[in-house]
C-alpha cells in the first residue's frame, strides 16, 4: 500500500487546481441542492474531490465545513485519491452472484494480481466493486470506464486487463 | 427507398456489442451500395437475445439475435434487407416477426407500449404511436379529476411500497403551499430489475410525459428525477429527451401553450442503495447524506426542501399516461385482486431467456420462470428465487406456484417489491446468501438507527458463528431474536425487510446452515 499510495498522491497534486475548482464549483452553485450536482462536476474534472475544497464549498453554499465533508464520506462514489487511469466495476450482487461473479473477484486476485478496492503498482487500473448495474438478464456485469458489459467471464476479464494495463496494444 | 435496421442503444444491448453491430451494418451497407437507414431502438425486453437486429419488411419486423459484428456479412450474403420478401428467414439467427416471438406476444404491454419499437429521442415518433394523448386529456381535465383517475385504476407504487399513487397524489393536492414538487425516483438500485433503466433509455418521453401529468394533477410546477450513478446511460438519456421535450414546448413556462409551468431537472446519485427509500432520496436531493427521516410528516406534506411533494417510482410515473389516455377502467381491467394493471417483471439472474415481461398481475412464478424464462441458464435444477430484490425473500422451488399479487406474495412472506426475479441453480449457498443480506446492509445503511446500523453487524457475525458451526442452536435463537429487533425497530425497509432474506433462506434452506462440524465457543 506504502509506495503505491505515494505515487496516487503525487498524480493527485499535480493535477488539482484550486482555481480550476473554484471555477467548477461557483458554475453549479446556483442549481437547488447544489453539493452532490458540484462534488460529481469536481471528481469529473480532477478524478477526485481534493479535501482542500470543503471549507470552499461550504463558504459558497452557506453550510459548515461539517456538512460537506459528511456528505463526501456518505456516498460511495466520491474518492479522495485520484483512480487508476482505467476503474472497473465489477458487479457482486445477487443477480452477478448467481452467474458466478466471485469467482471472477478471484480470478482478478489469483491471475491478476488485483484486489477489489485497490489499483495496480502501475497505476493504470482500479477495480471496484458495485451493487447492480442494472444489467442483470446477462449477468455477471461490469462497468469500465461507463462502459457497460455484459456476459463477462474470465476470458473477457483477462483481455480488459490486458488492454487497461497496455500488456496488449 | 432505404431499408429501415432497427440496432437497439439500451446499455444491455450496447454491454454485448450493438454499437459495434450497428457499425458493420453501417459499413456492409456502404460496400455493397445498399441504402440502409440505421435506427437506434430502445430493446423490445428479450435481452438474452441482445443485439437484436430488426429490419422492417412489408409484413412487419423481422428479427435477428443475438447477432455479433462478424455475423453482420453473412445476414446481408443471406439477404435479410430484401424488403418485401421473408428476409433471411433460412439464416440461424432468424427469429421471424419480433412481433410473434412467443416470449413478446404473450406479454400485455401497456407502460412498455412503445419501448423498443420508436427511436426513444423522436416526439414525432412518440407521437405517432400514441404518446402525449395522457397529457392532452389532462390538460382539459382539473387537477382532481386526474388524481380521481390515477386513483381509480388502482395503481400503485411500483418501485417496491406499493404504496396507492392516487392517494399520495391526492394528499400532495391537498396541501397548500407556494412550491410543490414531483420526483421521480430513479434510484433503481434492487439486483435483478432494470425496468426503470429500459424507460429511461427507451421511452424517456414517456416518463417526462407522466411526470407532468402528475404535476398538473397536484399543481407542481417543478420535478426532479434522481437517476443512479450506476446508470450512465440513462442519465445522459433523460437529459437528451429533457432538451428535446423542452425545445418542443412540452417543459418549460407554459406546457404546450396551456400556461401552466412544468420544469424539469436530473440528478445523479452518488452509489448509495439507501438513497432509493424515498425520504433519504429526499434528503440527497436536497444535498444532504442520504439518510432516512421519520414519517410523518409525509413527503406528500413535507417534502422536498420542505415543501408538498409527490415522490414516485419511474414505472409508475410511466404508467399514468397509459390511464390517462386510455381510461382508468382499461388499465385495472388488467390485474387481480387489489393488484390491478401490468407489472413489468424482470427475469434476471441464472435464467435461459433473461428480460423484461410485461404481463398483467395473477400470472404465476412458475410459469414466469419456466414457461417464460425457460428455466436455469446452466441447465442445473432450480433451487432458490430471490423476489422484490436484496430485501426480498428466497423461495424454494416447491413455493414457486405462488400468484404475482402483492397479497398473495405477502401471504407467502415474500414481496414483488419492484418486480425484479433472480434465478438461482443447485451450486448456491443460501447460508452464502443470507450473510450476504446481513452484509448488504452493513455497507449501505444510512447509519440512522441502531436496528439497522449495528444489528446487521451482529447479523454478520452470528451467521458466520452459525456456519462455522459454533454454539449453532444458541447462535440461531439470537439470530432470530435479532431479525425481530430488525424488522420491528428498524426506521424504514432497509434495517426492516433485510431479515426477509435472512430468515426465508434459513428457514427454507435449513441444511445449508448445518455443514461444519459443530463446535463449542472459540473464546
Amino acid at each position: 500500500m506504502g509506495p503505491k499510495h505515494d505515487k496516487l498522491q503525487l498524480v493527485a497534486d499535480s493535477k488539482w487546481d484550486d482555481a480550476q475548482a473554484l471555477a467548477v464549483i461557483t458554475e453549479h452553485s446556483h442549481l437547488d441542492g447544489a453539493l452532490l450536482p458540484i462534488l460529481h462536476a469536481l471528481q469529473e474534472t480532477f478524478g477526485y474531490v481534493d479535501a482542500r475544497c470543503v471549507p470552499v464549498i461550504a463558504g459558497i453554499l452557506n453550510v459548515s465545513k461539517a456538512d460537506v465533508h459528511g456528505v463526501i464520506s456518505f456516498y460511495h462514489d466520491f474518492r479522495h485519491a485520484p483512480a487508476g487511469r482505467h476503474v472497473l466495476k465489477l458487479c457482486r450482487a445477487e443477480s452477478c452472484q448467481a452467474m458466478g461473479c466471485e469467482s471472477l473477484v478471484d480470478h482478478l486476485a489469483s491471475t491478476h494480481c488485483l484486489t477489489m478496492g485497490e489499483t495496480d503498482a502501475t497505476g493504470a487500473l482500479t477495480v471496484e466493486t458495485v451493487y447492480c448495474l442494472g444489467n442483470c438478464a446477462l449477468s455477471p456485469a461490469a462497468l469500465l470506464d461507463n462502459e457497460l458489459i455484459g456476459r463477462l467471464d474470465a476470458t473477457k476479464l483477462d483481455a480488459i486487463v490486458m488492454d487497461a494495463t497496455g500488456m496488449r496494444s | 427507398m432505404s431499408v429501415k435496421i432497427y440496432v437497439p442503444c439500451d446499455a444491455a444491448a450496447l454491454s454485448v456489442g450493438a454499437d459495434q453491430v450497428a457499425a458493420a451494418i453501417a459499413a456492409q451497407a456502404a460496400k455493397r451500395g445498399e441504402a440502409v437507414e440505421i435506427i437506434r431502438n430502445g430493446s423490445r425486453g428479450m435481452l438474452w437475445l441482445e443485439p437484436l437486429v430488426e429490419v422492417a419488411t412489408q409484413q412487419g419486423r423481422m428479427a435477428y439475435g443475438s447477432v455479433q459484428a462478424s455475423d453482420v456479412a453473412g445476414l446481408f450474403e443471406a439477404g435479410f434487407i430484401a424488403a418485401g420478401a421473408q428476409g433471411a428467414a433460412a439464416h440461424p439467427l432468424a427469429l421471424g416477426l419480433t412481433e410473434k416471438i412467443p416470449y413478446f406476444a404473450r406479454q400485455q404491454r401497456l407502460t412498455f407500449a412503445r419501448c423498443g419499437i420508436t427511436d426513444p429521442y423522436s416526439i414525432e415518433d412518440y407521437v405517432a404511436h400514441g404518446g402525449f394523448v395522457g397529457l392532452e386529456k389532462a390538460l382539459a381535465m382539473q387537477p382532481a379529476a386526474v388524481v380521481e383517475e390515477v386513483t381509480a385504476s388502482g395503481l400503485r407504487g411500483r418501485g417496491g411500497a406499493a404504496f396507492p399513487t392516487g392517494i399520495k397524489w391526492r394528499t400532495a393536492l391537498a396541501a397548500s403551499a407556494d412550491q410543490k414538487y414531483i420526483v421521480c425516483n430513479a434510484d433503481e438500485g434492487d439486483s435483478g430489475t432494470f425496468a426503470d433503466r429500459m424507460i429511461m433509455e427507451g421511452d424517456p418521453f414517456v416518463l417526462i410525459e407522466g411526470m407532468i401529468i402528475a404535476g398538473l394533477a397536484v399543481e407542481a410546477t417543478k420535478g426532479f428525477i434522481y437517476i443512479r450513478s450506476e446508470y450512465p446511460h440513462a442519465y445522459r438519456a433523460m437529459n437528451k429527451a429533457i432538451e428535446i421535450a423542452q425545445a418542443a414546448g412540452y417543459l418549460g413556462p407554459s406546457v404546450k401553450g396551456s400556461g401552466r409551468a412544468f420544469r424539469l431537472e436530473t440528478r445523479l446519485g452518488a452509489g448509495a442503495y439507501i438513497c432509493g427509500e424515498e425520504t433519504s432520496l429526499l434528503d440527497s436531493l436536497e444535498g444532504k447524506r442520504g439518510q432516512v427521516r421519520a414519517k410523518p410528516p409525509l413527503p406528500a406534506i413535507v417534502g422536498l426542501f420542505g415543501k408538498p411533494t409527490v415522490i414516485n417510482n419511474v414505472i409508475s410515473l410511466a404508467s399514468v399516461p397509459y390511464v390517462l389516455a386510455h381510461g382508468a377502467k382499461a388499465y385495472a381491467d388488467f390485474g387481480m385482486g387489489r393488484s390491478r394493471g401490468t407489472l413489468p417483471v424482470q427475469l434476471a439472474g441464472n435464467i435461459r431467456h433473461g428480460g423484461l415481461f410485461e404481463t398483467a398481475f395473477g400470472i404465476s412464478l412458475r410459469s414466469l420462470i419456466e414457461d417464460i424464462g425457460g428455466g436455469t441458464q446452466t441447465g442445473k435444477p432450480l433451487r432458490a428465487v430471490q423476489i422484490g430484490g436484496p430485501l426480498g425473500a428466497y423461495l424454494p422451488n416447491q413455493d414457486l406456484d405462488v400468484l404475482l399479487d402483492y397479497e398473495a406474495l405477502a401471504a407467502a412472506k415474500g414481496m414483488v417489491g419492484h418486480g425484479g426475479i433472480v434465478v438461482f441453480d443447485t451450486s448456491v449457498d443460501m447460508a452464502k446468501q443470507a450473510r450476504f443480506a446481513m452484509e448488504f446492509c452493513v455497507k449501505e445503511s444510512c447509519g440512522k438507527c441502531t436496528p439497522c446500523r449495528i444489528g446487521s453487524q451482529r447479523g454478520v457475525e452470528t451467521i458466520d458463528r452459525i456456519i462455522a458451526g459454533v454454539e449453532r442452536a444458541k447462535n440461531l435463537e439470537v439470530l432470530e431474536d435479532l431479525c425481530t429487533v430488525m424488522t420491528d425497530g428498524s426506521l424504514c425497509a432497509m434495517g426492516g425487510l433485510t431479515p426477509l432474506p435472512v430468515m426465508s433462506a434459513l428457514n427454507n434452506f435449513p441444511e445449508d446452515f448445518n455443514k461444519s462440524a459443530p463446535k463449542l465457543a472459540a473464546e
